[in-house]
């Protein structure tokens, strides 16, 4: 399958189903492996890096399991596409802008994917819409067996999996969940929130769009250590805190509805207006509006429009993706205008049709 | 509130909880945020790893015994213990063994654990001083290769050729 291909389709993370899928956009988890034959990334010389690559390619494509895979060669994709793989959460940024032989491998279902020679010779990661750490779990543990069955990991009997950064040791785990917290952002109650979390340990995120644009209202939450715990257990840590968090956010839309409504409709429809009205705009810019729209749907202000398709114009609206859906490079102010009309063609009622 | 660094009104309300120091409010507008962010994700976590280090050490130790353990160096892959401290990344699995006892407060310090609880690989993870003299093996050759030194290096080759056909830790 081509990258063109995978960007017109929507992947698991996006069907914005799942578990408290209003709040709660996707579940991640990633294991950091290393092989016990070869010094970390950081340390290998570029042959040592391209017989870590060519080994590992060659061995996952013999897993029978892993039917549905695409392994792709990060030196032979160009600028697009790297970017497109980094927007789409396939792969790591520093993946993208990383040097050597390096590989990723996509499910092409997008539940799964695996860099080779980030910062560890292994990421693994599962991914799951809505809020699923437990299947999230299930699935990278079978995935990571599969993979033991043909590689010989670095592991150390007191210390577990070993990595190249000492923070990521032991269990090599680590949860993320991403959650949409419009209402609490309005309400400035965020910092509150997170405050309470301190005492546990899980850290707490904010999530960045293209370069170093803030993606407002989305946070992450993760584990904090990997060390000293069971999987289940820090799996548990994280699985117990987000509900309180969804918790905090719907009182806060509650709290928003009934002492402002005019006032978050009036917001949220000027948002919705200027997505499709807009002739040229910014993909910060529609990050903003998107986000409002979003907490519009779920409240029931807005109903014209399905959740997962305003977490697809979320993904699709990037800059990579709108180049591949178009299918040529564009510069930054053919994008603008390339993605007001994409935004269009997905928001403005089209006549005669009852959505 | 007023964002720290100008008259803007403060619209992010960030908390670090990674810092070594313990937990840190910052209140920024959204434009000194955007730079502040940006920052973060850039090197972070190395950031909060060598205070945290630093810190430890500094607490630890004079600075004779500091100098000291710099210069300590893995026989595997030959990263110091002053590079690993500058990069906050280990060179390769034996610096867990070589640096054990300079990396234990440190992983304390992180995790309130040095001792894996987790799952551990199902088959034989092979002879772990095999696969270190093979790490070590081919750091060698690079290295007489780099000096030029070509018969050394053919015979570094000839023995990393054996150690990956014998019974080796690959399949």
């Amino acid at each position: 399958m081509k990258l063109e291909e995978l960007a017109g389709k929507c992947g698991e993370w996006l069907r914005g189903s799942g578990p408290e899928s209003d709040i709660v956009i996707s579940s991640r988890i990633r294991l950091a492996r290393n092989l016990a034959e070869f010094p970390f990334v950081r340390r290998a010389s570029h042959e040592e890096r391209t017989q870590i690559a060519k080994s590992t390619r060659a061995k996952i494509e013999t897993i029978q399991e892993w039917t549905n895979i695409q392994v792709l060669e990060l030196e032979r994709l160009d600028e697009v596409d790297r970017q497109f793989l980094v927007e789409r959460q396939l792969m790591s940024r520093e993946m993208a802008d990383g040097e050597g032989d390096r590989s990723v491998v996509i499910d092409l279902d997008e539940r799964f994917s695996v860099m080779i020679n980030e910062e560890d010779h292994l990421r693994i990661q599962v991914m799951c819409s809505g809020l699923d750490l437990t299947t999230a779990w299930q699935r990278i543990d079978e995935l990571d067996n599969q993979l033991e069955r043909k590689l010989t990991y670095a592991f150390h009997d007191t210390f577990g999996y070993l990595t190249a950064c000492p923070t990521n040791v032991g269990t090599g785990l680590r949860v993320s969940v991403m959650l949409h917290l419009p209402a609490l952002v309005i309400t400035r109650e965020i910092e509150k929130v997170f405050r309470s979390l301190q005492k546990i340990n899980v850290a707490v995120r904010g999530l960045y769009g293209e370069g170093s644009q803030f993606m407002g209202d989305f946070y992450q939450i993760s584990n904090q250590i990997t060390l000293g715990r069971t999987e289940a257990e820090l799996v548990n840590t994280v699985q117990e805190v987000v509900p309180r968090i969804i918790e905090y956010e719907r009182r806060a839309r509650d709290f928003l509805v009934n002492e402002s409504e005019q006032d978050l409709h009036d917001d949220v429809s000027r948002a919705y207006g200027i997505l499709c009205t807009a002739k040229k705009i910014s993909s910060e810019e529609t990050l903003h509006y998107l986000s409002k729209v979003r907490m519009g749907v779920n409240l029931g202000l807005i109903r014209s429009i399905e959740i997962a398709t305003i977490n697809k114009l979320f993904v699709h609206t990037q800059p990579a993706h709108l180049q591949k859906l178009r299918g040529q490079h564009l510069s930054v102010a053919d994008r603008n205008i390339e993605r007001a009309s994409y935004l269009q063609s997905h928001l403005v009622p089209k006549n005669g049709s009852n959505n | 509130m007023k964002c720290q660094h100008c008259e803007k009104p403060a619209t992010f309300h960030i908390t670090e909880l990674t810092e070594p120091s313990g937990p840190i409010m910052v209140h920024l507008c959204e434009e000194h945020a955007r730079v502040y962010l940006s920052q973060e994700t850039v090197d972070s976590p190395t950031n909060a790893l060598a205070g945290m280090l630093a810190k430890q050490l500094k607490l630890e130790q004079t600075a004779e015994q500091l100098a000291k353990l710099d210069k300590k160096t893995c026989p595997v892959c030959g990263i110091t213990f002053a590079e690993f401290r500058q990069s906050g990344r280990l060179g390769c699995g034996y610096d867990y063994v070589c640096f054990q006892s300079d990396l234990e407060p440190l992983l304390l310090n992180i995790h309130g654990s040095k001792t894996h609880k987790g799952k551990r690989p199902t088959r034989r993870t092979g002879a772990p001083d095999r696969q270190h003299e093979l790490i070590q093996l081919r750091r060698e050759m690079q290295e007489a290769i780099a000096k030029e030194q070509y018969e050394k290096a053919g015979e570094l080759r000839d023995k990393i050729q054996k150690f990956e056909r014998g019974d080796g830790p690959n399949e």
